[in-house]
């Protein structure tokens, strides 16, 4: 009994550091953003909060009335649902690449890939706005080279998010890359040798073994992309400042204006519960079709 | 036939890769002015180091360095501890509560973190921390990946090694110095780098907890000087090389356990 005691309060000795500070600098914040959602906290309350004041719903009815928070969900869905998508092909299509048996210097090519994936988002963003320099930049050069005239690609409301997109597939398609390299090294070779046996072609063992077999993964890296492409901020933040004419406003940069510029935490708050619920529900909808197309 | 053109389609994806850091280096080597010609040069006709020099000597960038190197390092230090404690309890304990705990810890996982900015920043503010490394470093100490990650690892570990250290009198607490932590060391290896990484390249808190010009980290001070200097192709490189190289030598350094923890991270459990 009394070691038993012991090992439980041990096991509570080692959790709380870690317990404590997820309580106070995670959980806490998440309660107190929820409730500052129903208040106007602003730049006065900054100084005295008591002159916060609930209000109700009333930060939720202005933002669906907000023609701007409208544009910024159109343009972080619009950054979710074709980069997301377009950055997940690319991975598996290196990931496919890589582990094919033809290939040597698997390590090197791996590594190159995976290069972009660990620098850091503020140079690169800063670096690829270089890239998309109407004159000098590289991109439009190397289009006049196969005789195609480029255009102003971050100052064009219809070019500048198809632009922070490629710079986002470039960036962080090594990454899901890896993961998909591990799921198809777990795929057992012996199946292949059986459809090789049966004759099947190269398209149909890739449909009908390497996809369902790796969509498990497929799942899980869906989720995870899906997740942070919502949170799209420091490209538009440094590259178009959310410009131009809004084409890249974001709901996060959106967030961090109200907030951390014009300090309408309320209103801000209540932007920040809105993404948290729309990744959310998109997660619970990948989770159930998932679901569905396996049983 | 088939082996070229998928060696064709390897070096192009490689090379596509690869052209923007060479044009940011090579750039970052020119004069002032020098980069804005077309056709675009890819290498400076005379390589100085005047960008750089620059950087240093009046643009501060020797202390927005330091600032990211203390805040980075600290953030991994002090979570490597606080995750592996954790990570330890939830793998070799029994307690009340523990599933719970884990799946609501996992669950936590979804929530993003810009929903915790605005409390944290007042509650920051009023304790006095915005614009000290403090302000950076507490939100980065615990993290649930860090403790699953740990976890998963020790539950490979064998019962019997710290049953054993047991009966030969060790306490739980010498238990976990000396024979958890030389046993966790590749995962710890792993998750330090991850942390390290993620604390080096991190933007938007930064951004909100360090207002002070003299507190800033590279990431916030290269976005700042954007606004000033956004015509300065060169200098500009210089600055993202400034901020880039670092990790990227940590990463080459360490490439074989960051690439083993995605891939933990990606086997669902």
């Amino acid at each position: 009994m009394n070691k038993h005691r012991r090992k439980i309060s041990a096991a509570y000795f080692f959790l709380a550091p870690a317990m404590i500070t997820i309580f106070i600098f995670f959980l806490l914040p998440v309660l107190a953003a929820f409730l500052m959602s129903f208040t106007d906290f602003d730049i006065y309350s900054l100084g005295n909060i008591s002159l916060a004041q609930f209000v109700g719903f009333r930060n939720y009815i202005e933002i669906f009335r907000d023609s701007l928070f409208w544009i910024a969900l159109k343009n972080t869905f619009y950054f979710v649902i074709v980069g997301g998508p377009l950055s997940i092909v690319v991975s598996l299509g290196a990931a496919l690449l890589i582990n094919s048996k033809l290939i040597k210097f698997k390590g090197l090519f791996r590594l190159i890939y995976f290069t972009p994936v660990v620098t850091t988002l503020v140079a690169v963003s800063i670096l690829w706005r270089f890239i998309y320099h109407p004159r000098f930049g590289i991109l439009n050069y190397v289009l006049s080279l196969i005789g195609i005239h480029g255009v102003d690609w971050l100052g064009d409301p219809h070019w500048a998010m198809p632009a922070i997109i490629l710079m986002a597939v470039w960036k962080n398609f090594g990454y899901n890359m890896i993961i998909f390299i591990a799921g198809l090294q777990n795929i057992p070779e012996d199946l292949y040798e059986a459809a090789d046996i049966e004759g099947a072609s190269a398209w149909r063992q890739f449909k009908d073994i390497t996809l369902p077999m790796l969509a498990p993964t497929t799942l899980f890296v869906g989720i995870i992309t899906m997740i942070g492409y919502f949170q799209l901020f420091a490209e538009p933040y440094v590259m178009t400042q959310g410009g131009p004419l809004n084409s890249t406003l974001s709901i996060v940069l959106y967030m961090y204006q109200e907030g951390f510029r014009w300090w309408n935490m309320g209103y801000s708050a209540a932007l920040a519960f809105i993404l948290f619920f729309i990744i959310l529900v998109v997660s619970l909808i990948q989770l159930r079709l998932q679901r569905e197309s396996s049983v | 036939m088939k082996k070229i053109f998928l060696y064709i389609i390897l070096i192009a994806v490689a090379i596509f890769c690869l052209t923007p850091f060479l044009w940011m280096i090579s750039t970052s080597l020119m004069a002032t002015g020098q980069s804005n010609v077309f056709p675009p040069r890819f290498f400076p006709e005379k390589i100085t180091f005047a960008q750089y020099i620059n950087l240093f000597s009046r643009l501060n960038v020797a202390k927005y360095f330091l600032n990211s190197t203390i805040v980075s390092v600290s953030i991994t230090l002090v979570s490597l501890f606080v995750n592996s404690m954790a990570g330890f309890a939830f793998a070799k304990y029994k307690f009340a509560g523990q599933k719970g705990l884990f799946k609501l810890l996992l669950s936590f996982m979804i929530i993003p973190a810009q929903v915790t900015m605005l409390p944290l920043f007042l509650m920051l503010k009023y304790m006095g921390l915005i614009n000290t490394y403090m302000a950076v470093v507490i939100p980065g100490i615990a993290s649930v990946f860090g403790i699953f990650l740990i976890r998963q690892y020790l539950l490979s570990v064998p019962d019997s090694l710290i049953e054993a250290a047991k009966i030969d009198g060790a306490t739980d607490f010498q238990i976990y110095i000396s024979l958890v932590l030389p046993l966790a060391k590749p995962i710890l290896i792993t998750l330090a780098i991850f942390t390290f990484m993620g604390a080096w390249n991190d933007f938007l808190w930064p951004l909100i907890a360090m207002t002070n010009d003299s507190m800033y980290t590279l990431p916030v001070a290269l976005a700042n000087l954007m606004g000033e200097h956004n015509q300065d192709t060169e200098l500009m490189m210089a600055g993202s090389v400034v901020t880039i190289l670092p990790i990227l030598i940590v990463f080459l350094a360490l490439q074989k356990y960051y690439i083993k923890g995605i891939m933990i991270g990606g086997v669902k459990e």
